[in-house]
């Protein structure tokens, strides 16, 4: 009993190809890995040499459940070298795209992903089989946010109307009207969402984290802001290369990142809650209240009971800028080409996705360098392992791995993007 | 959705991952409305994206997501192959290598060199290659994404053991069928939608943009005869040609082929 290992040579319900690896000796925990041996796919080699315009549709490619974090960070970057200003209009429109793919890919995650680590299925089909109008009204859910993002975008995965300047084609009011009906359900069925998570069974596991994620003032984040942190940070995301630093370990294909000073931080919903509660609309934080969530969730587990909050936000958001919508006067702004290095930094469903692009006088892209949101909390995923098993050592082998996979997915980890990144083994010796 | 699978025993159902983005295998999640009647006609063996529970093979339907890319992969490839009675690939990735084919016509050295600083942790082959191109497959379905659409006709299809309904046309007759504008002729904006695979539903050209080939070449296409317009009528400059070629399907025969015409 003194010595074991647990693994966990392919992580499910997480997306892309990872493993755990934790190893007890003497009763003693010695090492907890979160491996990553997802094959990378050179996305910031294979940029050099191709035009500016294609970063946003090449980069989309970098993760299929979260396109337009990379469409949004590759036009984002584009722009401010050279210098193109959006009209409200477009700017309000990508905020709305934005909304469609947090709906789509929170939902995703809280009913066919994690909800069933929380009820004790394997999985969402076998979880409908017993509470088929949960999993339908998940159904549902995501398919709205799927909608709004085929309207704007053509398709759910890797939408083609956009472009650096803005659109290719404005989208009518009369096809945005036509999902006004089903956002009035959505918005009633997330703040029952919030309700039925805030009821599940949480592991008491509150941990000290270094909160980084965008802060833009006026409203809660999603495209622009400032890089902030519950420890002082606050700083443009020009800056981002200077307090987040990268590095490359033996056991993840894709590169760890922790502050300049050494310390880990966390990304992701847990973090744009803590910093920005403020900015959540009115129901979405009395939601939040009546749930017992306060305005700063230190538990991970908890981050289920977050992303829905979150999604009554952005269907708030989204019926917000439906109502208000006027069609610009072009879908996009020219651009003039100018050689440079520029940033892009927005608040994809799972943090904070960085992108930066040097561009020459041609616009030919001679750099590239893009950290997505779950190469980022790579390290702090390893701590709270480590943090969960050694309190929790005394768990049979089976147990201890099913709630180190449940810990792992508090994250939502999308492995596929963060090769520049699941699988995991407990081993007891 | 009429998925109905009438024998007894359920066929099983296997979803593999290599190199990927996921957005191919979310597809069939993305199926909304028809998930539930999926689950049902199926049994889902192994599809570790959705679910813990795995069976071990012989497996009836194999969807296959991604490129082979490293030595691993190809061992993989070959034991699915052995352990599936009917292999369907699905997507750019798995039918022709995918975005991170661009590795073939480049030196990986450099490329593992520009990302990592300790290239010896990196075990990848030099190129990104379709699943055909190291077993044998029983259906290819095209796109980056593939097409819910095309996805539940062929999963339906294989399940009432018909040939399923996925035209090989191009992209050019679906723009007629939905009376779309042709944007080369109208706005004078470079289109391959005359080379490429139909299946999208001629989604750019209704969107105002020209098709860039997420479905690969259609079959027997003329990709010469069409860069040759793009360069003539459209003065799209060589360099230009080459690189809308190297795309999603770069991997692909016609494609690669023509884009080596246009430089190296
Ligand atoms: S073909 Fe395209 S959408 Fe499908 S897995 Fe590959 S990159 Fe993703
Ligand atoms: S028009 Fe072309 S690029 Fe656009 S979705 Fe269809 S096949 Fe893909």
């Amino acid at each position: 009993m003194a010595n074991r290992t647990i693994n966990v040579d392919y992580l499910a319900r997480v997306e892309g190809e990872g493993a755990m690896h934790v190893k007890i000796h003497d009763d003693k925990l010695e090492e907890v890995k979160l491996k990553i041996f997802e094959p990378p796919r050179f996305f910031e080699a294979l940029l050099r040499g191709r035009d500016y315009t294609e970063a946003p549709d090449i980069t989309a490619r970098i993760c299929g459940i979260c396109p337009v974090a990379y469409l949004m960070g590759a036009v984002h970057a584009m722009e401010s070298i050279c210098e193109v200003r959006v009209s409200p209009q477009i700017r309000e429109l990508r905020r709305l795209l934005y909304c469609g793919e947090w709906i789509e890919s929170h939902v995703l995650h809280m009913f066919m992903l994690h909800a069933p680590d929380f009820l004790g299925y394997e999985d969402a089909i076998q979880l409908a089989k017993d509470h088929p109008d949960v999993v339908k009204m998940g159904l549902r859910l995501k398919k709205l946010g799927n909608g709004l993002m085929t309207v704007l975008g053509g398709r759910e995965v890797h939408p083609i109307n956009v472009r650096v300047g803005g659109f290719y084609k404005s989208p009518k009011p009369s096809a945005l009207k036509n999902l006004r009906g089903e956002l009035d359900w959505a918005l009633g069925a997330a703040l029952q969402t919030v309700e039925l998570v805030a009821g599940f069974e949480f592991q008491d596991f509150e941990q000290d984290y270094e909160f980084v994620c965008l802060r833009h003032g006026e409203e809660y984040p999603l495209n622009e802001g400032r890089l902030v942190s519950n420890r002082g940070l606050d700083v443009p995301i020009s800056e981002y290369d200077n307090v987040l630093i990268e590095e490359h370990v033996e056991h993840s294909t894709a590169l760890h990142s922790h502050r300049e000073n050494g310390d880990i931080c966390h990304v992701g919903p847990l973090a744009r809650y803590a910093m920005n509660y403020d900015l959540l609309t009115p129901a979405a934080r009395s939601a939040a209240k009546k749930a017992g969530l306060p305005p700063i969730v230190r538990n991970p587990f908890r981050s289920i009971t977050v992303r829905a909050v979150e999604v009554v936000y952005a269907i708030e958001e989204a019926i917000r800028i439906i109502d208000s919508y006027e069609v610009p006067d072009k879908p996009f702004e020219p651009v003039t080409v100018r050689a440079g290095t520029g940033y892009g930094c927005t608040e994809a469903p799972r943090g904070i996705c960085y992108h930066r692009y040097t561009i020459d006088d041609q616009g030919i892209i001679t750099d590239a360098k893009i950290v997505s949101p779950t190469a980022v909390n790579q390290k702090i995923i390893e701590k709270d392992l480590w943090h969960f098993v050694e309190a929790n050592l005394d768990l049979p082998d089976e147990k201890l791995k099913w709630t180190c996979e449940q810990a792992i997915r508090n994250y939502d980890p999308c492995i596929s993007c963060s090769t520049h990144f699941l699988d995991l083994t407990v081993e007891r010796s | 959705m009429n998925m109905t699978a009438a024998p007894a025993k359920k066929p099983k159902l296997a979803v593999w991952k290599f190199s990927s983005c996921d957005g191919c295998q979310l597809s069939l999640l993305d199926c909304e409305d028809e998930l539930l009647a999926i689950a049902e006609a199926v049994d889902i063996a192994y599809f570790p994206e959705a679910s813990r529970a795995t069976q071990p093979g012989p497996y009836d339907i194999s969807l296959v997501e991604g490129s082979i890319t490293t030595p691993h992969d190809v061992e993989r490839i070959h034991e699915i192959r052995k352990t599936s009675k009917l292999l369907i690939t699905i997507g750019a990735c798995a039918t022709a290598g995918g975005i991170q084919a661009l590795r073939n016509f480049a030196d990986v050295e450099e490329y593992i060199r520009i990302i990592y600083a300790t290239p010896e942790f990196i075990d990848t082959l030099a190129t990104s290659t379709a699943v055909a191109d190291h077993v044998t497959v029983d259906f290819e379905l095209r796109g980056c994404p593939v097409s819910k659409g095309q996805l539940l006709e062929l999963l339906n299809a294989t399940l009432n053991g018909r040939k399923p309904n996925i035209p090989n046309h191009s992209v050019c007759v679906e723009c007629k069928q939905a009376g779309h504008v042709c944007v080369m002729v109208a706005h004078g904006t470079p289109c391959l939608g005359p080379i490429t695979q139909a299946g999208c539903g001629a989604l750019c050209p209704h969107y105002d943009r020209g098709c860039y080939a997420c479905f690969g070449p259609k079959e027997s296409p003329n990709p010469a005869s069409l860069t040759q317009t793009w360069q003539e009528s459209l003065d799209v400059p060589e360099r230009q040609v080459k690189l809308a070629l190297r795309t999603f399907n770069a991997g692909a025969e016609a494609f690669r082929k023509e884009s080596l015409k246009h430089g190296q």
